[in-house]
């Protein structure tokens, strides 16, 4: 993995009259990685999305993007990434050929062979209309404009949501592929973290309008555990380790937490923790209530 | 040709079970020395994994000394290792037959002396209370 950053943020922050949208968001998204952007809806996802590719001024903070500023270097900045919006909007009224035409057209860099040969592979007929097309078919087009710009980010805004299984699978497919094929850098965002831990290897959390999670999804995984035992006060453990959630029932206290290096109190049952269970667990913690602004270096680069 | 196959319910690391399909492709006879292994971007495409993922396992069996990469051409089964000397496990095994006999004494049962090896064998063994 190489160590540069695609992207860059510190303490990014857009605010809505009097609402934050995203807050306090400093972050790094290693070059060639592919970064899940996960939580729940409203927490700021587009929000950031946005703020990367100049859509809106950022009200705090900076925001830094293949080391260029998407507002100040648009100019050359926007040729070098592509931006596939929720809900893939597309021209309905437009064949799939007029589509290709249009982005051919306005796209200064574009791989017009590539774009046939996507079309071809996905067996759609060109003169079809937009509009005529099943759900994972309009996404599939979408994404071939997308790629066909051969950007070196990629960043796609919950694309799977609408899909069903079959088209998901083969939409996300589709960009691994161009993945593997590329080098680029991919920024996914979505809620449903159980179908992005094979496709990602970094992942982001975006509560609140906060970042908290962030980093590699093995190193994520490797450092949560799932610890019991008989039942007490999460006090000691916490003064080594994070303590991200805590249950107790009248004899048991279950704690989930990110471990400093090893736990060595024996009291303690380990277990591992699946990803999706580790990113509920942070979905469902409020910042600000407790031990978080403690933990305040969690926002820490991938 | 080996064809991967993923279980996400399993635990194990995805690039882990790359790793132990071609060992075990290997031990079994299926993959044999200068057979090609599927390039990155087919088992992307069959599995719908991350490209990193493959190509971290692709390493690791490098770095075991059980394939070879060649650059811009692909990844190959290498040469079998020797073989690790018999007097070096008959050794290893009684020193595990005695362990095997004192859990026993101690009143361990089968299945919890299977997990305390697995345990013991895995090789991110950082969870185990120290």
């Amino acid at each position: 993995m190489s160590e540069q950053a695609a992207v860059r943020t510190d303490g990014l922050g857009k605010r809505y009259g009097s609402t934050w949208a995203l807050r306090d968001c400093t972050l790094e998204i290693p070059a060639g990685s592919v970064t899940a952007l996960v939580g729940p809806n409203g927490a700021g996802k587009t929000t950031l999305l946005h703020l990367l590719i100049g859509l809106g001024k950022p009200s705090a903070g900076r925001v830094e993007v293949l080391g260029l500023s998407p507002r100040r270097d648009a100019a050359v900045l926007l040729p070098r990434l592509s931006f596939v919006a929720q809900d893939h909007p597309l021209y309905r009224g437009l064949s799939i050929a007029d589509t290709l035409k249009l982005a051919r057209k306005l796209n200064p860099s574009w791989d017009e062979e590539r774009a046939q040969a996507r079309i071809e592979r996905l067996g759609l007929d060109p003169h079809r209309k937009v509009s005529k097309l099943s759900g994972g078919q309009q996404a599939q087009v979408a994404l071939t404009l997308a790629l066909s710009k051969e950007p070196e980010l990629l960043l796609l805004d919950e694309p799977v949501a609408s899909l069903d299984p079959l088209a998901r699978r083969e939409f996300l497919g589709a960009v691994l592929e161009a993945v593997a094929d590329t080098q680029m850098t991919v920024v996914i965002s979505s809620h449903i973290v159980s179908e992005l831990e094979r496709v990602c290897d970094h992942l982001i959390t975006l509560v609140d309008s906060r970042a908290q999670l962030a980093g590699s999804i093995a190193e994520i995984v490797a450092s949560h555990r799932l610890l019991t035992g008989p039942r007490s006060d999460a006090a000691s453990v916490a003064r080594v380790h994070q303590v991200i959630r805590e249950s107790h029932t009248e004899r048991q206290t279950t704690l989930l937490v990110r471990a400093n290096g090893h736990v060595y109190d024996s009291c303690w049952e380990q277990h591992e923790v699946d990803l999706e269970e580790i990113v509920l667990a942070y979905l469902g913690y409020r910042p600000g209530a407790n031990r978080w602004e403690a933990g305040a270096e969690e926002v820490v680069p991938v | 040709m080996i064809e991967f196959h993923l279980d996400s319910r399993s635990g194990v690391p995805a690039y882990l079970q790359l790793v132990q399909q071609v060992r075990q492709a290997i031990r079994l006879g299926i993959l044999r020395p200068g057979d090609q292994l599927p390039t990155v971007k087919e088992v992307v495409a069959t599995l719908t994994i991350n490209p990193n993922t493959v190509l971290h396992a692709y390493r690791q069996l490098d770095l075991e000394g059980l394939t070879e990469g060649r650059r811009g051409v692909g990844t190959f089964v290498a040469e079998s290792r020797p073989a690790i000397p018999a007097s070096d496990l008959r050794s290893l095994r009684t020193t595990l037959d005695r362990w095997v006999a004192r859990a026993r004494e101690a009143g361990v049962d089968e299945d919890t002396i299977a997990a305390l090896f697995a345990e013991a064998i895995r090789p991110d063994s950082v969870s185990r209370v120290a």
